[in-house]
């Protein structure tokens, strides 16, 4: 009963400071130094691991297709199956779990330590709302940089999965055909539709942490607990979220 | 002195001093009371001192003060204003300097102080720049513009958190334990920092604290807390011959080798 209080209370002040940052909108010019300091953090410093992931992650897609398309002689579709599964799911779900892993456990970090040494208190007495300062850039930062880490994480996973393809025997199939397979069976739809995910995915994440950093109590420790909560929150609505946009997008299309 | 009282050394515009009202004030946390029906006032421009044992209450009492958090029953006014309700602050210029400093670790110095004025957009930044300089200088402090807050002593921290109190040019001045963990030289500094705000810019100031010379040194009134009740509340002569023997024993505590008060409590 407790844990479930805690739940609803915790969606509740997620609600809450949603809304606050968002009735802060109209200062975000004059914060746009802090806005790029946040995108260089959300965007630049995620990249390089969000593409070494979907590299690997194509990779192994393009072997695992090839290994069990080519028994029924289907082998060369296998850059359609690889260029769907990127786009609609694996692309924008591994760059979220990423940034929750990377970014997410940052905010909640930053957010509490300052919280726990009273910083977000001074800011308080002095009339500086915590949601304009620290949780609106953030979320300004993220809904630009989310769809270009998609998009890499698509891009870099089509291109391990020709790689592949080419260089391994039972496969070798040449980009070229990979390429055009890829293409005629997807739709730019398909890759919308990952985008869209991404999006979702990244904004919750933020706005998750950012709430769980703010609201930590009690001494140090209480910081690496609230790193924990936000990562593996995270982690459970992004897969949480993932079939409801899913369905919702589906619905949308049909 | 020869500034005129109620001069703002940043703006030379007049600030009005405010005062401050606790009336049947209640706290508590879950079946804890820290506070229990407190009432007392402070006129506008008094350096009004809140000593007690550690753990009486005095630090939630400034934070009800300020509005970081909403007593339980009873009400605190600051200038006629409900000082838990959020419009408050926007109305009045309240500076909290925290225990511990609470400087904002991520950003230097100068950028701590330059922080209040730049998101109230109150001043371009060469007029905050100049604001700036001038508070470090009262505090003797120009040489750390650029240091981070990491880099610096207990002391300085101290000092700086004054400083960005200063800068928000602010009404009203609340300092939680100013002087606890300085060594005698720099505690006095501090007080007379302290009683030469109040002197120059007329700023109302509530300091919480156990430093006895601080209290009887610079304070107009004294109260003082035990249990969660003010127990005591006087000027700091009246003070020196406290009836309460509660009150004596805080102030003037004998170092008893015969007859330890740690044993007291154990038989």
């Amino acid at each position: 009963m407790n844990q479930l209080t805690a739940i609803l209370e915790g969606i509740g002040s997620t609600v809450q400071l949603l809304f606050r940052a968002a009735s802060y909108t109209p200062t975000l010019w004059r914060q746009r130094a802090r806005f790029i300091e946040q995108c260089f953090l959300i965007g630049y410093t995620t990249l390089p691991i969000v593409a070494i992931l979907s590299f690997f992650i194509g990779s192994v897609l393009a072997l695992q297709a090839g290994y069990s398309m080519s028994n029924f002689g289907a082998k060369q579709f296998i850059g359609s199956l690889v260029g769907l599964s990127m786009a609609r799911e694996l692309g924008p779900v591994m760059a979220a779990i990423l940034l929750a892993g990377r970014v997410g456990s940052a905010i909640a970090a930053e957010l509490a330590s300052m919280k726990v040494y009273q910083e977000i208190d001074a800011l308080e007495t002095m009339d500086i709302p915590p949601a304009r300062m620290l949780v609106l850039p953030r979320l300004a930062a993220v809904l630009v940089m989310m769809p270009v880490l998609a998009i890499i994480a698509d891009l870099v996973g089509w291109f391990g999965g020709a790689l592949i393809s080419k260089y391994t025997q039972s496969i070798a199939i040449e980009p070229e055909a990979y390429f055009s397979v890829l293409r005629r069976f997807m739709e730019f739809k398909d890759v919308l539709n990952g985008l869209i995910k991404a999006e979702v995915f990244g904004f919750a994440i933020v706005l998750v942490s950012c709430n769980i950093g703010l609201s930590t109590r009690g001494g140090p420790r209480e910081i690496g607990a609230a790193v924990t909560k936000a990562v593996v929150t995270s982690l459970i609505m992004i897969l949480v979220l993932d079939y409801f946009v899913t369905k919702a997008l589906m619905h949308l299309q049909s | 002195m020869t500034r005129h009282p109620t001069r703002n050394p940043f703006t030379h515009s007049e600030t009005a001093a405010v005062g401050v009202s606790v009336e049947g004030l209640s706290k508590s946390f879950g079946r804890f009371e820290v506070l229990k029906n407190i009432t007392f006032a402070v006129p506008p421009g008094e350096i009004f001192v809140l000593m007690g044992p550690s753990g009486s209450g005095k630090s939630v009492l400034l934070k009800q003060i300020v509005g970081l958090e909403r007593p339980s029953a009873g009400r605190v006014t600051v200038d006629g204003r409900d000082a838990a309700s959020e419009t408050t602050r926007g109305q009045v210029r309240m500076a909290l300097v925290f225990q511990s400093g609470a400087l904002f670790n991520s950003l230097s110095v100068y950028d701590n102080l330059a922080l209040y004025p730049r998101e109230h957009q109150i001043a371009d930044e060469a007029a905050i720049r100049e604001k700036v300089m001038r508070a470090l200088q009262i505090l003797s402090l120009e040489g750390t513009a650029n240091q981070s807050p990491s880099e610096l002593s207990g002391g300085m921290k101290k000092r700086v958190a004054i400083a960005r109190g200063l800068v928000m040019e602010p009404q009203l001045m609340l300092y939680d334990e100013p002087t606890s963990e300085l060594d005698p030289v720099m505690s006095a500094t501090i007080a007379e920092i302290i009683a030469t705000l109040k002197e120059e810019y007329h700023v109302t100031s509530i300091v919480v604290s156990h430093d006895r010379e601080l209290a009887l040194g610079i304070a107009d009134r004294v109260g003082i807390l035990m249990g969660g009740e003010l127990v005591s509340l006087g000027t700091p002569a009246e003070l020196r011959n406290p009836p309460d023997p509660r009150v004596a024993e805080f102030l003037n505590p004998k170092i008893d080798l015969q007859h330890p008060r740690f044993k007291k409590l154990e038989t």
